[in-house]
């Protein structure tokens, strides 16, 4: 049932592989030009070869699972050890059962709102893989919420300021004893265009709305819609040491490419001071822990010992007062448990990463200028949660900065250093099994691309230079891309 | 590049043949042992279910003490054979592929308000939810299970379980459900129906599981019997390495433990959890050894992966069957009730863990001494 149970062996196996096999594995890599010399391949297939890198499959160096299946984003990390992997079920339980309205028999997970978008985790991050947006009008939304504030104003710690009504999330889910805040409808407009070579596409705009406000009218409001991410390899991009951010920061565009990447500064609430953001679509939160705290309180609405208010405006004053589940509402080494957990989910391998096709879109895709934004590799420093993540080779397709994406994807909506049209550049690891794990293939931070390529040509700002190379390319080098975004 | 990777391929068996010493033949009579055992194994399990859907019949036309009490030894009875099944899980076979049974037989923790009433909540669950689920059919059921949230069980051992037991609200016992709630309860007749209904579904289900391990039939048996042999032994350990060191150990134990919950339990209405783990436990040995002693009495034996690794390796045999004695004899001393071990007796409950868990991590050891060359894992 639940998708820890993937195999403590079969992730122990590819480890075991890179340090057993890798002398074989070069060997072979060695032996490779020599077979090629002896005439079967073209010029062209020796530049592919060389495109291929030592371990570049192991997308997350030694957290990485190499799996497949229905529960490829749900495996431990390889290396985790016994005490480790038993803390990681505990947080696998946690993560995936429902947490009820208080008072309860059910002591370790009463507490529930009173407002929540979900039950569980897993209720978003189903199979810890990536949420879409409600599909028709009424369905319940998986992996779907809208965060509102008023436009240009800030809080006291400088986070966008909420509405005095709903706070900073509409929550289309409440207890009992209190009415939901709001339903979404969400409403697309069909953006025709078309390629280089004459084949069209179609792009779908949301438009977002509510109704059933129970609080007030949802007027005048920044609002900005989210779907839930996937999982994978979250301790070892908080192991990527600060000082490789910063190197890859270029807020003025100093090297003149046309992308800059700017570093967001959140609030961190256990520093009490702001410091660099790395997680959330705005890199809104610095550390891992306090991102796993701001979706108990703000999608559940348990609290933690990060933040121990109940998510209530004083608009609501029925919601305070209703019976919690203790304060906070989950204990400090449960919260710890939900952290190892989410931090330990591996990356699982690239498939088809030495397929020809997947080469010659991994050219194209350097080429064309992706990687300026979706480092391919970076090293993780000395992790404070498990050692498994500490100093290894990743290729999370990433540099954690935010980027101008243009008028097309701006939500409007500043997050701390965040302008309205940046976002930070998502992984890219995993991304080809959204379709095995979740059953779609929905991406971008609301979900609004339909495919791969809809989520590039999405792109604008400053990634509108790249974006227009990939609408220039034809059809057999756009489909290499995509090729290889699927292996990822 | 295909080509090149085929030629590695070829030529990397060669290169990790050492240790290798388990002739072919050796090989395929495991993989039929284990075969053999998954037939008896699942053809038991649907045998006693035949015997507990007897008893639930008999329960629901004459709802008394006696026929209730029946219903429940049944239940306890169709249980054993069930659990040793589960050795046959993780191992990439019929039980859970996509369209696999298993989150329909087994599926849990339960959310017993989905179901039925708990305390509190007197109209919750699908049962005292007329309007809004007018017929109890079988397709409802299905259709019901696992939607929206993992525990929204709506079929299988469990939901059973909670229809003839009820809520865990003892301290020291098992749950205690009213007779009343299927004589002179406004639902009753709902809930007969409801009960009823999922007894049917488990032996639709678990012949579903008779039928792919049958012989001499085009099913998943046959297709697992032309298997590349290190393929199938290599399923058949993770199978039961992952059953022991993750499932076992982790989810159904140490998780329980940790949480202090018997929330986390897994039979928590009969208290019949120490059997579960005593049952995988013995499932795991039963496919190590290649030996299952079924509900008659009768011993299906043969080749194991115990000889195949004693061949190979005969210092990683003795250990691993060593550690094999030790899981059986750890899991079963967990004092019952589990719900109170867990919190009066860890010690015991955690050795267990240890126990599971050190079989698991030998289960590695045992398929490296078979020499299974594990780059095969790489995905095509």
């Amino acid at each position: 049932m639940f998708g820890f149970f993937a195999s403590s062996i079969r992730s122990v196996h590819p480890s075991r592989f890179v340090h057993g096999l890798g002398v074989l594995r070069y060997a072979v890599l060695l032996l490779v030009p020599v077979v090629l010399w002896g005439g079967l391949a073209s010029c062209n297939r020796a530049a592919l070869l060389s495109e291929v890198e030592p371990d570049e499959e192991f997308s997350g160096g030694r957290a990485t699972v190499f799996n497949r299946s229905v529960n490829a984003f749900g495996l431990p990390a390889p290396g985790l050890t016994r005490q480790e992997e038993r803390l990681f079920g505990v947080g696998n339980s946690f993560f995936n059962q429902n947490w009820v309205q208080s008072p309860a028999s059910t002591t370790a997970r009463d507490g529930l709102g009173p407002f929540f978008n979900a039950r569980s985790c897993a209720g978003c991050h189903f199979k810890d893989g990536r949420g879409r947006a409600p599909e028709f009008d009424g369905e319940s939304p998986t992996g779907y919420l809208v965060r509102v504030s008023v436009p240009g104003e800030v809080d006291a710690i400088g986070a966008p300021a909420g509405d005095p009504n709903y706070g900073k999330q509409v929550q289309n889910n409440a207890i009992l004893d209190l009415q939901k805040e709001a339903s979404v409808v969400l409403r697309y407009e069909e953006l025709p265009g078309t390629y280089a070579d004459g084949t069209p596409y179609s792009l779908r705009k949301p438009i977002v709305s509510f109704t059933d406000e129970a609080y007030g009218p949802l007027d005048g409001l920044a609002m900005s819609p989210r779907v839930a991410n996937h999982m994978s390899g979250m301790g070892l991009l908080e192991a990527v040491p600060e000082s490789t951010l910063r190197a890859l920061a270029d807020p003025d565009d100093l090297d003149g490419d046309g992308v800059s990447g700017r570093l967001n500064m959140v609030w961190n609430a256990a520093e009490g001071r702001a410091t660099v953001g790395r997680f959330g679509w705005k890199a809104n939160q610095p550390t891992l822990k306090q991102q796993v705290a701001d979706a108990f309180h703000g999608d559940m609405g348990i609290t933690t010992s990060i933040f121990m208010e109940e998510n209530c405006t004083a608009a609501v004053p029925d919601c305070a007062t209703q019976p919690n589940g203790g304060t906070p509402e989950i204990d400090e080494d449960d919260l710890d448990k939900v952290v190892l957990y989410s931090a330990a989910l591996a990356v699982p391998a690239r498939r088809d990463w030495e397929a020809p096709d997947v080469l010659r879109g991994k050219r194209y895709f350097r080429e064309i200028g992706c990687e300026s934004c979706h480092v391919s590799k970076l090293e993780t420093g000395r992790s404070d949660i498990a050692d498994v993540f500490s100093f290894q080779t990743i290729r999370p397709y990433t540099d954690l900065l935010l980027h101008d994406m243009g008028e097309g994807l701006a939500d409007n909506r500043a997050d701390f250093l965040a302008t309205g049209r940046e976002w930070r550049t998502p992984p890219l690891w995993g991304i080809g099994l959204f379709k095995t794990v979740n059953g779609h293939t929905n991406y971008l931070h609301d979900g609004r691309a339909r495919n791969l390529a809809e989520a590039i040509l999405w792109h604008g700002g400053e990634a509108e230079a790249a974006k227009e190379k990939f609408r220039h390319l034809d059809a057999d080098e756009r489909a290499a891309i995509i090729a290889f975004l699927e292996s990822l | 590049m295909n080509k090149l990777r085929y030629l590695l391929f070829f030529a990397a068996p060669a290169l990790l043949a050492i240790g290798c010493t388990s002739s072919a033949e050796d090989q395929r009579a495991a993989m039929e042992t284990y075969a053999e055992i998954a037939f008896a194994s699942y053809e038991d399990s649907y045998n006693a279910a035949v015997a507990l859907d007897e008893a639930i019949d008999a329960f629901v036309s004459a709802p008394t003490a006696s026929s209730l009490q029946a219903a429940k030894d049944a239940w306890l009875a169709a249980r054993e054979p069930y659990g040793q099944s589960e050795a046959y899980r993780f191992a990439d076979g019929p039980i859970d592929d996509a369209d696999g049974p298993e989150g329909l037989l087994n599926a849990w923790p339960l959310d017993e308000a989905y179901v039925d009433y708990v305390l509190g909540a007197p109209d919750a669950g699908i049962v005292n939810n007329a309007d809004q689920f007018p017929t109890i059919s079988a397709d409802l059921l299905v259709s019901l299970n696992e939607q929206g949230a993992e525990e929204n069980v709506s079929v299988g051992y469990h939901a059973i379980e909670f229809l003839l037991w009820g809520q865990d609200l003892s301290e020291t016992g098992a749950g205690n459900r009213p007779l009343t709630d299927y004589t002179t309860d406004a639902n009753a007749e709902r809930r007969k129906q409801y009960l009823a209904t999922t007894s049917d579904l488990l032996l639709v289900h678990l012949k579903q599981m008779v039928d792919a391990w049958a012989p001499d039939a085009d099913n998943y048996r046959s297709t697992f019997m032309t298997l590349d042999p290190e393929q199938a032994l290599r399923n058949m350990l993770t199978g039961i390495g992952t059953l022991s060191k993750s499932e076992l150990a982790v989810e159904r134990i140490f998780v329980a433990v940790d949480n202090q919950d018997q929330e986390d339990e897994h039979s928590c209405f009969s208290d019949n959890t120490h059997r579960d783990i005593i049952t995988n436990a013995q499932g795991i040995a039963n496919v190590y050894r290649g030996s299952y002693q079924r509900t008659n009495g009768t011993t299906v034996s043969g080749t194991s992966l115990e000889d195949l690794v004693r061949n190979a390796d005969s210092a990683v045999g003795d250990r691993i069957s060593s550690y094999v004695d030790a899981a059986l004899t750890a899991s079963s001393a967990i004092p019952v009730p589990f719900d109170r071990a867990i919190i009066n007796d860890q010690d015991a409950v955690l050795a267990s863990v240890d126990a599971l868990q050190d079989l698991g991590d030998s289960f590695v050891e045992g398929a490296q001494a078979l020499g299974i060359a594990i780059n095969t894992e790489l995905p095509d």
